[in-house]
């Protein structure tokens, strides 16, 4: 190719590359970094032709000495380990720093030891902190058998096991201990209460001789004896407690800590999805399924079991055919004709209004069943055990069934739409997690609506007293049945249908066996499950605040279920779910069901009347009536800051320079993406011009050379005066293997 | 640690301390595994620096190393005669350039050496096809290899001479977003 002369192939057939190359520059910034390389090709002798490196002789080696020399100052900021040089050069390396320490003052001899002690506690307190997280070995097994895309999911259920630990720390440390201890403390508790027609509460507490199978359903659903426990919010009759010096505010520190978990939660998901979405904004779609992503960061270098590796290795091929039909179906798409995307576009159009009409009759059957639900507990004539227990679970097993059955529907429908892959999989996956999140906001607008609505007209306590004379623990009770029932649902179904499945397959070599094979861990659907969990807890925490401990001792459960299961019965799901991707995905689906849960939690704190028969805020209005009431007992100077904080002005120009500085920030990168796009064009451009210039000069120096030979036998002395700088120059930049015939000109000039 | 170890002397392990990023515990462990490989080899006294060299037939069995499609590339780069026999040197330097604690741009240089086949300091065109061949294993056919390679190239080209140089790697590679999470080896 006449472009590429440069990179001549010698007789021999093998690529050798310009001595002129080696030397530019950028190459010779490489080099020091590379030396290792050429060393090792050096001792590999005649097996390559690397013609430059090792006959670029005395000047190669000089100037490569001055760059070490000028680059040792630029890597010193580097710390010694960060280098690519073989050790035997780092160690020479350290001592030739250590030498060069002495000479330094005694002030930046102490300035440097302390760094490096300090660098050094830093590495073994951050080993000790890694040897403490929790299931490190379960989860390096799984990393070595599985890879990391399921790696993945199991280390988000560790972060929620944490998360819900650490809300359940502050729950207890700042409103159960102080009930706790307040009288080993000699605290005097003041209770809230109320005398009024709204404040009779008949506590559900059974007496008398209770039937056994009373006390399980009490268990499975929050009633009778569990009711009057730490267990729910209408126990917590605290108003204040006075300790000898202070009085501790218990009202207002259950409102604070609510806000406060929820806040916890939202910086610690933002904290941990930071570095994922800052390679999500960088690039599109496109680039995400890029052949070089999959060439050469594709193979992950954990798997440790021969299963693993055959398997990753039948999902990289899986993948790259993936993405080759893709661009198949790229230019199908492309070639589309109007006729047929109007066809396409009304088809979308009915299904999606098809969806939108499954989502609703969904949402409508919840409703259904939450209202019959209540009418049913409120009755008191009680059927049946097992028949209670369903009425009590109504809601639940409804909203299960419609997430068992919606994904496949979702799954059925988008095969008709036509999109392209990788948006068919991420729509599919947001229609499921709306159907997910929202049945629980159904569900507790059912449940609301009961609450609100009053016989006859407007109600009197500003909620239905008659069927709720304290509906925080109804409301806490309903989400304690909805934790419960879904841990039941996920270990029943992976305990009578997942083991079975194997079973059937392992003994049975029927059709219908090998139809139901072997399942696969499918990580979208078994990530909405625990967001879905994790969503109840938080909407939960304020009526139940014995929630996240319950919560936790789930996860911790389902960890070892899953483990198991996943290790038996499944394989991991051929259409892979990237590392990369998923735990970006996993947060934000996490952080839509946060948003999600803030939105009741807000409702019920500042909207809803809270109940005078129970609970910490029985003083008051609404459950945000004691931060007001607070506020003005403040301070005359404090108590002006806060309400100017709190005033309008101050929230209008906040949103107003919060939106300045949103578009700024957008100017910045879409200048930043001109830049690039730019300097990209620019490279190349540079890359061209190289090459160019470097073809001329070799096209000179074969004509130089071809020209010598005649010279030996006519001196011409005019062309050799003429340009003698031309050809000495020459001789002492390239070797002499490649201008063995530069001598004879030297020789004839002398002459 | 105030363990007495008489494997390597205080010095010694200094040295690999702040040449690599294991502590002295991972240090000593990681010298009982280059041990294991060959017992009759490898002396347990490393005090003096002894010449010795553990063969790439036996390193590539470690399990670690076992399942890798590249594990012969990986000890061929890492050693300092480029056939492949490591010295302990060399085998500390391996497992900590590709350990998890290792920056992006320590593991680009070595990624980049990795996957250049024939040393010339660009993957080509067959660079590319060999990294291929031994992912998938031959099952791709040769126009898929061809189209896929040939797309590989065009995307990740940046001067437009049909083949990666370092910073054409470097660049692809910092757009990459599963290099991290896939390029490490836990030992």
């Amino acid at each position: 190719m006449e472009v590429d002369s440069v990179f001549v192939t010698d007789h021999s057939g093998r690529i050798s590359s310009n001595p002129l190359l080696d030397q530019l520059p950028s190459y010779q910034s490489l080099l020091y970094r590379r030396k290792s390389s050429t060393v090792g090709s050096k001792q590999r002798g005649s097996s390559r032709a690397r013609v430059g490196s090792s006959g670029s002789g005395k000047w190669g080696i000089n100037t490569f000495v001055r760059l070490t020399v000028k680059q040792k100052s630029q890597t010193e900021k580097r710390h010694i380990r960060e280098l690519a040089k073989p050790m035997a050069e780092k160690r020479k390396h350290k001592k030739q720093c250590a030498e060069d320490a002495q000479k330094l003052s005694s002030w930046q001899q102490w300035r440097q030891s302390t760094r490096k002690y300090l660098r050094r506690m830093r590495d073994e307190s951050e080993e000790w902190l890694n040897s403490l997280k929790l299931w490190r070995g379960d989860i390096h097994l799984i990393e070595g058998m599985f890879g990391t895309g399921i790696l993945s999911y199991f280390s988000f259920l560790r972060f929620l096991v944490t998360l819900n630990f650490f809300i359940f720390l502050l729950m207890f440390g700042f409103v159960m201990l102080p009930i706790i201890i307040a009288p080993h403390a000699s605290g005097n508790i003041t209770f809230s209460q109320n005398e009024s027609y709204c404040s009779v509460y008949k506590s559900d507490s059974r007496r008398g001789l209770v039937n056994y199978h009373k006390y399980i359903t009490d268990l499975l659903s929050g009633e009778g004896f569990l009711e009057q426990t730490y267990l729910f919010y209408g126990f917590y009759n605290v108003d204040k407690i006075h300790f000898s010096h202070i009085t501790y505010n218990l009202a207002l520190a259950y409102l604070l800590v609510t806000i406060g978990y929820l806040f916890l939660s939202l910086i610690w998901i933002v904290k941990r999805s930071a570095a994922g979405f800052k390679h999500n904004l960088i690039q599109d779609e496109d680039c995400f399924q890029s052949f070089c992503n999959k060439i050469f960061a594709g193979w992950d270098f954990c798997i440790t079991s021969e299963n693993a590796a055959k398997l990753k290795k039948k999902t990289l091929l899986y993948e790259l055919k993936t993405d080759l039909e893709d661009e198949k179906i790229k230019q199908k798409i492309a070639e589309r004709t109007h006729k047929e995307k109007c066809r396409l576009y009304f088809i979308r159009l009915i299904l999606n209004l098809f969806v939108i009409g499954v989502l609703a009759a969904c949402f409508y059957c919840i409703y259904l069943a939450t209202i019959f639900s209540q009418k049913a507990q409120m009755n008191e004539q009680k059927v049946n055990f097992i028949v209670d227990l369903i009425y009590e679970y109504l809601p639940s097993i409804v909203i299960t069934f419609a997430n068992f059955i919606t994904p496949v529907l979702f799954s059925f429908i988008i095969n008709f739409e036509d999109y392209s892959p990788a948006f068919e999989i991420r729509f599919t996956l947001l229609r499921c997690v709306f159907m997910r999140l929202t049945s629980i906001v159904v569900l507790l607008f059912s449940v609301w609506s009961r609450i609100t609505k009053c016989k006859d007209g407007p109600c009197i306590c500003g909620y239905n007293h008659d069927l709720y004379p304290c509906w925080e623990t109804h409301v806490g009770q309903e989400m304690y049945k909805l934790t419960i029932f879904d841990f039941i649902v996920i270990v029943s179904v992976t305990i009578f249908v997942e083991f079975p499945r194997k079973l059937l397959l392992r003994y049975s070599s029927s059709a219908l066996a090998k139809w139901m094979s072997q399942q696969e861990f499918s990580i979208p659907q078994n990530v909405l499950e625990i967001v879905y969990g994790q969503t109840i807890c938080w909407i939960g925490t304020f009526y139940c605040p014995l929630l996240p401990a319950i919560c936790t001792l789930k996860y911790f459960f389902i960890f070892y279920i899953k483990k198991v299961s996943l290790i038996k019965n499944c394989r991991p799901a051929t259409r892979p779910f990237r590392a990369s991707s998923s735990n970006f995905f996993f947060l934000g689906v996490l952080l839509i069901g946060l948003t999600l849960a803030c939105v009741p939690v807000i409702a019920s704190i500042a909207q809803i009347n809270c109940s005078q028969a129970c609970g910490p805020f029985v003083n008051y209005n609404t459950s945000w009536g004691v931060v007001p009431a607070t506020v003005y007992q403040l301070p005359e100077g404090v108590k002006k800051l806060l309400l100017a904080l709190s005033s309008e002005a101050f929230a209008v120009s906040c949103f107003v320079l919060t939106c300045l500085a949103m578009f700024y920030v957008i100017a910045l990168a879409g200048a930043h993406k001109r830049v690039i796009n730019e300097l990209r064009h620019q490279l190349e451009m540079e890359g061209r011009d190289r090459r160019f210039l470097i073809q001329k000069l070799c096209q000179a120096q074969k004509r130089s050379g071809v020209r010598s030979p005649q010279s030996k036998f006519q001196p011409r002395r005019s062309s050799s005066r003429s340009s003698p700088s031309y050809h000495t120059s020459f001789a002492t930049n390239f070797s002499d293997a490649v201008f063995l015939a530069h001598a004879a000109p030297s020789a004839s000039t002398q002459v | 640690m105030g363990n007495k170890q008489t494997t390597f002397t205080e010095e010694q392990l200094e040295a690999y301390q702040d040449c690599t990023f294991f502590t002295r515990k991972e240090i000593l462990r990681l010298h009982a595994r280059y041990r294991e490989l060959a017992p009759h080899l490898v002396p347990l006294d490393y005090t003096n620096n002894p010449d010795i060299k553990v063969p790439m037939t036996l390193i590539i069995t470690m399990p670690e190393l076992k399942e890798n499609p590249f594990r012969e590339r990986i000890v061929e780069t890492f050693s300092e005669d480029g056939q492949g026999n490591l010295s302990f040197n060399d085998f500390i330097d391996m497992f900590s350039a590709l350990c998890e604690a290792s920056p992006r741009e320590l593991k680009t240089i070595y990624a980049f050496k990795i996957y250049d086949f024939n040393r010339d300091n660009f993957i080509c065109k067959e660079d590319l096809e060999k990294t291929l061949n031994k992912l998938t294993k031959g099952e791709l056919t040769p126009e898929e290899v061809t189209l896929v390679c040939d797309k590989a190239i065009e995307e990740a080209d940046l001067d437009g001479d049909n083949k990666l140089s370092f910073a054409d790697f470097e660049n692809m590679i910092s757009k990459a977003p599963d290099f991290l999470s896939n390029f490490h080896i836990r030992i």
